[in-house]
C-alpha cells in the first residue's frame, strides 16, 4: 500500500511539474507576459517597469529558474487586485469550494447510490424507467442553463431565493441544487448499470438460494461488489467541483475558487490564477489517494 | 401423500426468448427421499437444473414461466408457498451448491462472514454462529479454520472453494442438499476428494442430496437412483446400475455408448519410424517460476501423442511453446531439421503452414464478426501461395464436406452453430493450411460426451486420410485411451511418465499416474462399486 | 462451383440493414433522437448557407420580441434577441458551429486516443509503458480547467478550441482502448491467428479492432454530448468562440443581461443543447445494449412484441 502511494505520488508529482512547465513556457512564448500579468490598459511605462522589477528581460532560462524556485517555496507573488500574497487569496476562496464541494457529492452520491440500486433491481418497471429518465436530462442540461432558469423562476418570478452571495443558509439553495443535477444523472446511470450486474450474479444467486432477505441481497451482497465502478466516476465528479465549479460560482456571485479564477483571468491577476491551479491540483492529487484508498477498503482483491 | 422427502409433479418452464418461448422442461416429475443420493443426468440445454432453480425460487420472472406443476416439499407446494415462508426453507431446509465456486461465492467478503450470514438469517445468534462457522469449517476440512474464516474467497484453491460452499450450505443441517455440477471445473483428483466429503457428510445428517451432472462417472460413483433429461423431459428413470446395464431409452443407449474409455487401445507401434518432430530440454520460466522443466519427447508420422495432466501441470503450456505462442525459456524442438524454437519471424512464417492448433473452446477460438468463409479463407489470405482466389470458394466447400458440414454453412455466423459444429469449424480451419501436425489443446473438453465422440471419430478420420500427426492434450483420461498411440503424464511443469497407451493405463510405473487413474470414474457403477469396495478394504487394512 | 454458391452479401446486408432498425424502433426514445439528431445534422450543414443573412439581420423593431408571436413570420415563433434578429435562425446558423468543434474535437481525441491505446494495449514493449502515463498526466486535471488555462494563453479560436477539447478527452479513448486491447488479445481467436502466421497488423485490424470499435462507438456518442457542453460553458465563460461567430452557448452567455426580462434569449439556445446531449446520451444508451450481444435481447424481444 505505502508503495503504492509513493508511485502515485512520484505520478502526480510528474504531472503538476509538466503542467508548471507548460503554464510557464506558454505564458512567456505567446505574446507579450506583461499582457498577462498587468491589466489590459497599463501603459507602455508602466509594462516596462514591470518588466524590469520581475525580471522578465532576462534570459528565459534565468526566468524558468527563478519561477520554479519560487513555486518550490510557494511563493506565487501578490495578487494585483487584492494588494495581498496570492495564496492566501486562493485558500481564502477555496475554504468556500471545498464546503460547496463537500455538501453537494455527499448529497450525490448517497441519492444516487439510493435511487440507482432500486432502478436496478427491477429493469424495466416503472421507477426504473422514470429514475432512468430523468437521470439522463440531468446528465443532459447544462449548468449554466439551469442555473439561468432556476433564478428566472425562484429568484425573480416566485422571488423565494436570492440570486447571489453567501450571507444565509438560503443563499446555498441554489448553487447546490444546479451542482447537484448532472452529477447525480451520470453517476446514477453508472450505479444502474453496474447494480444490474452485480444483480444477475452468481453471488447473489447463491444468497438467495441462502435465504437472504431481497433488501440486504441489494445493499449488501450486491452494492458492495457494484460500487467498485462507481467510486472513479463519484471521484471524477468531485475532482470537477474541487477545481471550482466555475460557472455555477460565477452566475451565483459565491465566492469560491473557480469564480476567482474566472476573475483573475479576466482581470490579468496572473499570480491567483497560478497559484489557484496548484491549490486545486494538489486537492485533486489527495481526492484520488482517497477514491484509491476507497477502492482498498472495500475490495479485498486489490492489494497495491 | 406426504411419502416422499421431496416431490416434483409435472413441472413444466418456459423461458421467453428472442426465437419464441423455449420449453426448458415439460412433465417432469421425480421425488427424493431421505438419505438418498438422487442425479439428475444430462448433456448441456436438457433442461437438467431447471427443476433444482424452480424449488430454490432461483427462476426469474419474466423471462421465465412455471407454466404447470408442483414441488411437494414434506407434502407441501414450494410454488403455493409465501415468499416469507420459501425464504426461511431456503439455506435451511433446502440448501444448494453450485459449479464454479468462485464465482458464487461474493469476493468482497470474508468467507467466515459468508457462513455465518446463513446461520443468522435463519434466527441462530451471532456469537453461536462465529463459533459453529469454525467448527464447519474443520469439518469440511479446511485447514486452519479460524485464519481461513478471515480469508477472501480468492485466497483458497477450486477445490477448497467448493468445500467452503458445501459448509456454507450445510450450516444449518438442512434436509436437502442439490448439488449443481459440483465437480465439474476440478481435477480428477479434487474431484474425488468433493465426492467423498458429500457422501461422508450425507452419511451424518441423513439429508437427501440432489446431485446434478452431465458426467456418467459422477454418477456411478454416488448415485442411488438416477434421471435422465434429454431437451427438457425425463427419457428414462431407475436405480444407477439398473439403468447403465440395461438402458430402455434409445437416448439413454447413445449416451452410454458415447462414454468414452471403453474401445479398443491402439496398438503399441512397432517397427522402425523416424521421429516428425523431436522435443528435448523444454523449458519455460515465469520470473522464478517454472511453469515446465525439461520436457522430452518425440512426436513420430501420422502418431497420436497424447498429454494428460491436472491444472497447472504445464501441459498447456508446452503446447504454446512449441507454437511459440510463448517464447520458451530454453530446449529445441527439432522439425525437418530445424529447430522451432530457434527460427527468426520470417522462417516461423513459412512454418506455421505445417503446425496447427485447435483449441478448446470453439466459441471463443473462432472470431465472432466473421462468416465461416471468412474463418476458413483466412488461411490462405495469410498464406497466398497456397490456394489462388478463384479456387477458394470450392476448397472451403471441400473442407466443409470433409469435416461433416455442408457448403451451405459458409456464409453462416459462428453464433448459429453448436458447440459440436464449432469445433468442427475451427478443424477445418486448421486443415486449410495442409499442416502435417496438429496439436489440440483440451480440443473436446468443452463439447458434451456425445458430440466429443464424434469429434474424436473425426479427428481419427482425418489422421487415417491425411496422414496427420497429433499432439492432444486432455485431463480427460478415458478419452486419452480411446485416442492415443502414446501418452505423456504431467505433474508440476515436469513430464513424470511417459509410454504407449497400453503400457500407461495396463502397467503405470508412477504413483502419480496411479493416482490419476484411481481418481477417474468409470460410467460403469458396478465398476465404481468394486473400486469403493478395494478402497475400503485398502484403508481398513493400513 | 463458384456460381452455385450465393454470393454472401446480396442477401445479408437488406436484413442487416433492417435488423438494426427495428431494434431501433424497439426503443421508442432511441427513435426519437435519431431523429432529432438528424434534423440537428441537417441545420449544422445546410443551416448558414439558407439563414444566414436572416440570423444577422438587425431589427430594431423585433428587439427582445416574445415568443410565440405568430405575427411576425414563422422565423419569429421563438421571439428575437437584443438586436432584433429572429432566435430560430440563429439557433439553426449556431448549430454549425456548435457541431463543428465538438464533432472535430471527438473526431481527433477518438482517432488520436485510440491509435495510442492500440498500440499501448498490443506492444509489449516500452511504449506499453509511458503511453498509459500520458493519459495519468492529462486526467489528474479536470478537462474544463486545463481549457480554462490554455485559452486564457492562446487565441480562442475554431481551431484552438477543438484542439483543446481533443486533448483532454484522448485520456478516454486511450484508456477504453488499452484496457480492451489487453483483454482481446489474449482471446483464442486472436491466439489461432497468430498460430496460422498472421502479422500483427492483420491481428489489429481484422480481429482486434471490429471487436473494440463499437465500445468506442458509443463513448465517441456520450463524449459527443460532453464535449458539446464543455464547449458551451467555455463560450459561456467568454473564453470560448468570439462574437461574431455564435454557438449556442454563446446564445445563452448573451441572453443572460436579460435573463430579467426577456428569459427566451437565453432558455431555447440552452433547450437546443439539452435536447441535443439528451439524444446523444439515449443514443448511446441504444448502442450499448444493441452492441452487446448479451443485452440484445431486451431489444429484439421488444421489436417482436411491436410488429
Amino acid at each position: 500500500m505505502r508503495k503504492f502511494l509513493g508511485k502515485r505520488a512520484v505520478a502526480s508529482a510528474v504531472s503538476l511539474l509538466l503542467l508548471i512547465v507548460m503554464v510557464f513556457f506558454l505564458s512567456r512564448l505567446t505574446g507579450d507576459p506583461t499582457q498577462l500579468y498587468l491589466p489590459v490598459d497599463a501603459s507602455l511605462e508602466a509594462r516596462e517597469k514591470f518588466r524590469e522589477l520581475h525580471g522578465l528581460n532576462d534570459p528565459l532560462m534565468v526566468q524558468f529558474g527563478r519561477y520554479v524556485v519560487d513555486l518550490a517555496q510557494l511563493d506565487f507573488g501578490d495578487s494585483i487586485r487584492k494588494a495581498r500574497p496570492a495564496l492566501d487569496v486562493v485558500l481564502e476562496a477555496f475554504k468556500w469550494t471545498l464546503a460547496l464541494a463537500l455538501i453537494t457529492m455527499a448529497l450525490v452520491t448517497v441519492a444516487a447510490i439510493v435511487v440507482g440500486s432500486l432502478a436496478a433491481f427491477r429493469v424495466g418497471g416503472l421507477f426504473d424507467r422514470v429514475a432512468t429518465f430523468f437521470s439522463l436530462i440531468g446528465a443532459s442540461a447544462p449548468d449554466f442553463w439551469i442555473a439561468i432558469v432556476a433564478i428566472v423562476l425562484f429568484s425573480v418570478n416566485l422571488g423565494w431565493l436570492p440570486t447571489s452571495g453567501t450571507g444565509t443558509i438560503w443563499h446555498w439553495i441554489l448553487p447546490i441544487s444546479v451542482l447537484f443535477i448532472r452529477p447525480f444523472g451520470l453517476i446514477l446511470q453508472v450505479v444502474r448499470g453496474a447494480m444490474i450486474t452485480a444483480l444477475s450474479s452468481a453471488y447473489v444467486k447463491t444468497a438467495r438460494a441462502k435465504g437472504v432477505r431481497p433488501r440486504p441481497v441489494i445493499f449488501v451482497h450486491a452494492l458492495r461488489n457494484g460500487m467498485l465502478p462507481v467510486i472513479t466516476v463519484i471521484g471524477d465528479q468531485a475532482a470537477g467541483m474541487l477545481n471550482g465549479a466555475v460557472v455555477v460560482e460565477t452566475i451565483f456571485g459565491f465566492p469560491g475558487v473557480g469564480k476567482l479564477m474566472i476573475d483573475s483571468i479576466l482581470q490579468r491577476d496572473f499570480a491567483v490564477v497560478l497559484a489557484a491551479i496548484m491549490v486545486t491540483a494538489i486537492a485533486i492529487f489527495l481526492m484520488n489517494i482517497l477514491i484509491d484508498i476507497a477502492y482498498a477498503v472495500l475490495d479485498p482483491r486489490i492489494r497495491y | 401423500m406426504a411419502d416422499h422427502l421431496l416431490e416434483v409433479r409435472n413441472l413444466s418452464v418456459t423461458f421467453h426468448t428472442v426465437r419464441g418461448p423455449v420449453h426448458a422442461v415439460r412433465n417432469v416429475s421425480w421425488h427424493l427421499d431421505r438419505g438418498e443420493v438422487l442425479a439428475i443426468l444430462g448433456e448441456s440445454g436438457s433442461g437438467k437444473s431447471v427443476s433444482a432453480a424452480a424449488i430454490m425460487d432461483l427462476i426469474d420472472c419474466p423471462p421465465g414461466e412455471i407454466t404447470s406443476g408442483a414441488c411437494l416439499f414434506e407434502g407441501r407446494d414450494l410454488l403455493k408457498m409465501g415468499v416469507e415462508e420459501r425464504r426461511a426453507i431456503n439455506g435451511k431446509r433446502i440448501a444448494m451448491i453450485f459449479q464454479d465456486p468462485l464465482s458464487h461465492l461474493n469476493p468482497v467478503y470474508s468467507v467466515g462472514w459468508q457462513i455465518e450470514e446463513t446461520l443468522v438469517i435463519h434466527g441462530t445468534p451471532k456469537a453461536k454462529a462465529q463459533t459453529e462457522t469454525l467448527a464447519l469449517l474443520a469439518k469440511v476440512g479446511i485447514p486452519d479454520p479460524a485464519g481461513s474464516a478471515r480469508k477472501y474467497p480468492h485466497q483458497f484453491s477450486g477445490g477448497q472453494r467448493q468445500r467452503l460452499m458445501i459448509a456454507m450450505a450445510l450450516a444449518l443441517r438442512p434436509d436437502i442438499l442439490i448439488a449443481d455440477e459440483p465437480t465439474t471445473a476440478l481435477d480428477v483428483t479434487v474431484q474425488a476428494q468433493i465426492l467423498a466429503l458429500l457422501e461422508t457428510l450425507q452419511h451424518e445428517t441423513g439429508m437427501g442430496l440432489l446431485l446434478i451432472t452431465h458426467d456418467l462417472g459422477v454418477v456411478a460413483e454416488v448415485a442411488d437412483r438416477v434421471v435422465v433429461m434429454n431437451a427438457g423431459e425425463i427419457v428414462e428413470q431407475g436405480t444407477a446400475a439398473d439403468v447403465y446395464a440395461n438402458p430402455q431409452h434409445p437416448y439413454t443407449k447413445r449416451l452410454i455408448g458415447a462414454a468414452p474409455g471403453k474401445g479398443a487401445m491402439a496398438p503399441d507401434r512397432t517397427g522402425k519410424v523416424v521421429p516428425l518432430l523431436e522435443v528435448t530440454g523444454l523449458r519455460k520460466s515465469y520470473g522464478a517460476f517454472a511453469a515446465l522443466q525439461d520436457a522430452s519427447f518425440t512426436l513420430e508420422e501420422g502418431e497420436t501423442v497424447a498429454i494428460v495432466g491436472e491444472s497447472g501441470s504445464g501441459k498447456s503450456t508446452l503446447a504454446k511453446c512449441l507454437l511459440r505462442l510463448e517464447e520458451p525459456t530454453g530446449g529445441k524442438a527439432i522439425y525437418k531439421g530445424r529447430d522451432l524454437l530457434a527460427l527468426s519471424p520470417v522462417e516461423l512464417y513459412a512454418m506455421r503452414r505445417d503446425i496447427q492448433m485447435v483449441f478448446q473452446d470453439p466459441t471463443q477460438s473462432l472470431n465472432p464478426r466473421m462468416s465461416v468463409y471468412d474463418l476458413i479463407s483466412e488461411a490462405w489470405v495469410i498464406h497466398p501461395d497456397i490456394l489462388p482466389k478463384v479456387r477458394w470458394r470450392a476448397r472451403v466447400a471441400e473442407l466443409l464436406d470433409q469435416v461433416g458440414l455442408t457448403p451451405e454453412h459458409m456464409h453462416r455466423y459462428p453464433h448459429q452453430f453448436s458447440g459440436g459444429q464449432r469445433q468442427r469449424i475451427a478443424i477445418a480451419r486448421a486443415l486449410a493450411l495442409e499442416p502435417r501436425i496438429i496439436v489440440c489443446d483440451e480440443a473436446v473438453s468443452a463439447l458434451d460426451v456425445s458430440i466429443q465422440a464424434q469429434v474424436i471419430d473425426l479427428l481419427d478420420g482425418l489422421r487415417k486420410r491425411l496422414g496427420l500427426s497429433y499432439i492432444f492434450i486432455a485431463h480427460d483420461l478415458p478419452v486419452v485411451r480411446d485416442f492415443a498411440d502414446r501418452v505423456i503424464v504431467m505433474q508440476g511443469g515436469r513430464i513424470v511418465e511417459q509410454g504407449s497407451v497400453r503400457q500407461i493405463f495396463e502397467a503405470p510405473r508412477e504413483a502419480y499416474t496411479r493416482n490419476l487413474l484411481a481418481a477417474s470414474l468409470d460410467p460403469d457403477p458396478a465398476v465404481q462399486a468394486a473400486r469403493r469396495k478395494a478402497r475400503l478394504t485398502e484403508s481398513l487394512t493400513a | 462451383m463458384t456460381t452455385s454458391v450465393p454470393r454472401p452479401k446480396a442477401d445479408a446486408e437488406p436484413t442487416a440493414v433492417r435488423a438494426v432498425l427495428s431494434m431501433l424502433w424497439a426503443d421508442k426514445f432511441a427513435t426519437v433522437a435519431v431523429i432529432f439528431l438528424a434534423v440537428v445534422l441537417f441545420c449544422a450543414i445546410f443551416g448558414p448557407w439558407l439563414l444566414d443573412a436572416v440570423a444577422t439581420k438587425q431589427n430594431l423593431r423585433g428587439r427582445n420580441a416574445p415568443p410565440f408571436d405568430f405575427t411576425r413570420g414563422w422565423l419569429f415563433w421563438l421571439g428575437g434577441d437584443a438586436l432584433g434578429r429572429p432566435l430560430l435562425a440563429r439557433i439553426v446558423v449556431a448549430a454549425q458551429n456548435t457541431m463543428m468543434v465538438a464533432a472535430g474535437a471527438v473526431a481527433a481525441s477518438m482517432v488520436i486516443g485510440s491509435a495510442l491505446g492500440l498500440i499501448a494495449g498490443y506492444s509489449r514493449g516500452r511504449a506499453s509503458q509511458i503511453i498509459p502515463r500520458l493519459a495519468d498526466v492529462i486526467m489528474s486535471f479536470p478537462s474544463l480547467l486545463l481549457a480554462v488555462i490554455v485559452l486564457y494563453m492562446l487565441e480562442p479560436s475554431v481551431t484552438n478550441i477543438i484542439l483543446v477539447l481533443a486533448i483532454t478527452r484522448i485520456p478516454v479513448y486511450l484508456r477504453t482502448t488499452r484496457a480492451e486491447v489487453l483483454e482481446v488479445r489474449e482471446r483464442m481467436f486472436v491466439q489461432a491467428a497468430r498460430v496460422m502466421g498472421a502479422s500483427d497488423t492483420r491481428i489489429i485490424f481484422r480481429h482486434i479492432l471490429p471487436i473494440v470499435m463499437p465500445t468506442l462507438l458509443t463513448i465517441a456518442t456520450l463524449d459527443f454530448a460532453f464535449v458539446m457542453l464543455a464547449e458551451s460553458s467555455l463560450s459561456f465563460l467568454g473564453i470560448g468562440i468570439q462574437a461574431p461567430e455564435i454557438t449556442w452557448g454563446l446564445m445563452v452567455s448573451q441572453g443572460r443581461p436579460y435573463m430579467t426580462n426577456a428569459w427566451w434569449l437565453s432558455f431555447w439556445p440552452g433547450l437546443a443543447i439539452v435536447l441535443t446531449t439528451l439524444s446523444l446520451n439515449l443514443l448511446s444508451n441504444w448502442l450499448r445494449v444493441a452492441l452487446d450481444p448479451t443485452q440484445r435481447w431486451r431489444l429484439e424481444m421488444g421489436a417482436r412484441k411491436n410488429g
